[in-house]
């Protein structure tokens, strides 16, 4: 028996609305959070914002074109989307691209990689509540391989630099002494950024045993890339399903130990490391030569038939599913995304946390709205 | 001429002007550290802060006070009208009332109290009053979960913060200010009481709810808890004036009863100017310390919070009681307080460090290379 005194003062769960307009959900990204004090009951994420159509968008412009919708929904990490779709594209084309254009790539996907990586250091470290020091600690370093970009290809986000079949033009004369100056600076900014974080005790305690998922659940869930690594498998699309010319480098594969919030900044600490082994190879190894092919044709008709491409992104398996029924626009273009498979473990992740907790574990997914809702 | 000092002697017109003085102070004082914070948060987050108002910047809070000034006052339909209006005077106005108690040089204070430090402490619990208010009023989530965080938090970091001033009145024998001060001519007690010290400021800091203790307004959670509705002149007394206030006063306390005041190390001979000279600079020494701690820590989780305070600092207040309670009783000599107090904070600092969950940091799996 429940006295009228009594219900009067029953405790409720409250439905706490995050986002779409919250400092913590990085874009556009919606949760409702059940909690019970401080403690997270149920997570409702809601997703699709920022839908702009992009798979349907590129069928109806050729394939040339579609590449800038890969810039537009991966803003994070563009060289690696428009390597992906060039690859589908070549694959189904039959085109290949010379040495040089193939290094290019590399070198710009694994810089991506790097600024990538920053980005989120950043912003996590302002999920757990660092006062902006490590993002402007973060976009310092980011800003010295933005400036390549942006001499490169004159675009600070859109870059549209690859094409089917290659690069639109060749690097500059300084390329190279500029990208290994980035090389050092950057082993130099991650050791800044490890002294101001890493060892940290209060940012150890935040983030230590949080957002914990186990091996068995990250590959049913079908995540990729640092979320999958931070569990203990060392699965890497790079060594796993060799594409392009990864097979030529040294790089190691961080993986944790424990899958938590911790190690998936770990891994991705030490992924930026490996870039930069990537890049100094790559340097090395760059020959001269054409950067497109010989007879690359002016109007790209692909035959029918369809592709599926995936590539290691910063953030997981990228993937472009395409079909082709002849001519010079694509059927169907599907995007995979590693993001919006990364945030279907959320729930399981953030209930029975606090509330605080579920910031930091949206945070270490490293959502990039354009990919998830594309 | 007599007729004018018989004029000022008058007890009321005393009070007033020294009264007069001290907001003008404050008013100064929170301008100047809007401006500080900015441009030394900008400094070590490698900015330049504000650097277009005048020379360096230095017009910058005027423009922002202005713009408060200038703001609409909004409310939220569903907030309740006077609870809302009435929160940041609430919050306010115990902050501004502790300044009275505090003595800026050997002869100035608006008034020298016997409990002076009872009363600072008595009085600056109050504010949590007006954050409550304000959570509750604001008919928002999250400005209520900030409010019951605050709440929580504030009360729980009072009882340290007492302690650790309680431990060092033993030393003093006084809760006088003035008589505190006097008594570390020689020696500032902070040498005597390290882990008082420790105590008194990492309860300071959460009391300031700063970094790593500001989970009541933690923007990437709350965002901006019990302010969060808030804007204009309402925003700039709850949040701006009372912080900065209060930030200015618990660290002239500070400086008054660990670092020895006006006194050590210049002692009296100096004058009031030097006095004044030394009062700020340690004043702002520690402002500048918070400041720091500020802009590079990391948030603890409002759990972490709890029982930092409860399970850490709430014991070591008491050993710090303990201890003096030793040294006087069996009457040992004056060093002991050192070691005793030391060796405490250095033990409690060790074991701290290694029971941490900590872990060993993920290691690379180093795959064959190709």
């Amino acid at each position: 028996m429940v006295t009228e005194q009594e219900r009067k003062l029953e405790t409720i769960d409250i439905n706490v609305n995050v986002g779409p307009q919250h400092p913590a959900t990085h874009g556009v990204f919606r949760m409702v959070l059940t909690v019970s004090g401080e403690r997270v009951v149920d997570v409702v994420p809601h997703i699709g914002y920022m839908h702009r159509g992009a798979e349907k968008l590129s069928e109806n412009v050729d394939y040339r074109q579609g590449l800038i919708y890969q810039d537009r929904t991966e803003y994070l990490a563009q060289f690696n989307a428009e390597m992906c779709y060039c690859m589908a594209v070549e694959r189904l084309a039959g085109l290949e691209p010379p040495e040089r254009a193939q290094y290019i790539r590399i070198i710009l996907s694994e810089l991506n990689r790097i600024t990538s990586h920053y980005m989120f250091i950043g912003a996590f470290a302002t999920d757990t509540g660092v006062y902006g020091t490590a993002f402007t600690y973060a976009f310092r370093e980011r800003e010295y391989i933005q400036e390549i970009f942006d001499a490169l290809t004159g675009d600070r986000m859109m870059y549209g630099y690859f094409r089917p079949g290659g690069v639109v033009w060749d690097v500059p004369a300084d390329f190279k002494e500029r990208v290994r100056w980035v090389c050092g600076q950057t082993r130099v900014g991650i050791d800044d950024i490890d002294r101001l974080l890493t060892t940290n005790e209060i940012f150890i305690t935040r983030c230590r045993d949080i957002g914990v998922i186990s091996r068995p659940d990250a590959i049913d869930y079908g995540l990729s890339g640092p979320m999958l690594r931070a569990c203990g498998l060392p699965f890497d699309l790079r060594r796993n399903d060799p594409y392009s010319i990864y097979d030529r480098f040294e790089f190691d594969i961080p993986t944790g130990t424990h899958g938590d919030v911790y190690d998936r900044y770990l891994v991705r600490m030490e992924e930026m490391r490996q870039s930069v082994r990537i890049v100094e190879q790559a340097l090395e190894q760059m020959p001269d030569g054409p950067i497109m092919p010989e007879k690359a044709p002016r109007r790209l008709r692909l035959p029918p038939g369809e592709v599926y491409m995936r590539t290691e992104n910063p953030r997981g398996e990228y993937g472009i599913y395409l079909v082709s029924k002849g001519g010079e626009k694509p059927y169907r273009l599907k995007i995979r995304s590693a993001c919006l498979s990364n945030l279907t473990a959320l729930k399981q992740m953030i209930v029975g946390h606090y509330v605080a907790d579920a910031v930091v574990i949206l945070g270490s997914v490293d959502i990039v709205l354009g990919e998830v809702d594309r | 001429m007599s007729q004018l000092g018989a004029f000022f002697d008058n007890v009321w017109v005393d009070a007033f002007w020294r009264l007069l003085v001290v907001l003008g102070l404050m008013v100064f004082v929170v301008l100047a550290l809007t401006y500080v914070e900015r441009k030394f948060i900008g400094r070590i987050q490698m900015r330049l802060g504000p650097m277009r108002t005048g020379p360096y910047g230095v017009f910058q809070p005027i423009a922002d006070m202005m713009k408060i000034l200038l703001k609409e006052d909004l409310r939220p339909a569903s907030a309740d009208r006077l609870a809302f209006e009435l929160a940041p005077f609430l919050a306010f106005v115990p902050v501004f009332l502790t300044l009275l108690v505090l003595p800026f040089t050997a002869r100035w204070s608006v008034r020298v109290l016997d409990l002076g430090l009872l009363y600072f402490l008595a009085v600056s619990g109050l504010t949590v009053l007006g954050y409550i208010v304000a959570g509750w009023a604001s008919d928002s989530k999250y400005a209520l979960i900030g409010a019951m965080r605050t709440a929580a938090q504030l009360i729980s970091y009072e009882v340290p913060l007492v302690l650790a001033v309680l431990a060092l009145s033993m030393l003093a024998g006084s809760l006088n200010l003035v008589a505190i001060v006097r008594d570390q001519g020689r020696v500032p007690f902070i040498i005597w009481q390290p882990l008082g010290f420790f105590l008194f400021m990492a309860a300071a800091v959460s009391d300031l709810t700063r970094r790593p203790f500001d989970v009541a307004a933690a923007e990437s959670e709350v965002a901006g808890g019990p302010w969060i509705e808030y804007s204009g002149i309402r925003w700039s007394i709850l949040y701006a004036l009372t912080e900065y206030t209060n930030m200015f006063a618990l660290c002239v306390l500070a400086s008054l009863i660990f670092l020895g005041g006006w006194d050590w190390p210049l002692g009296l001979k100096w004058g009031w100017p030097w006095q004044l000279v030394l009062m700020f600079g340690k004043t702002m020494t520690l402002i500048l310390v918070i400041m720091w701690i500020n802009a590079t820590f990391p948030r603890v989780r409002v759990d972490q919070l709890m029982s930092f305070c409860w399970k850490l600092l709430l014991p070591l207040a008491f050993a710090q009681i303990f201890l003096n309670g030793l040294v006087l009783v069996y009457h040992w000599p004056d060093w002991t307080f050192l070691v005793t107090s030391g060796v405490t904070l250095l033990v409690a600092g060790y074991v701290v460090y290694t029971r941490l969950p900590l872990g060993a940091p993920s290691r690379i799996v180093a795959r064959s290379a190709v």
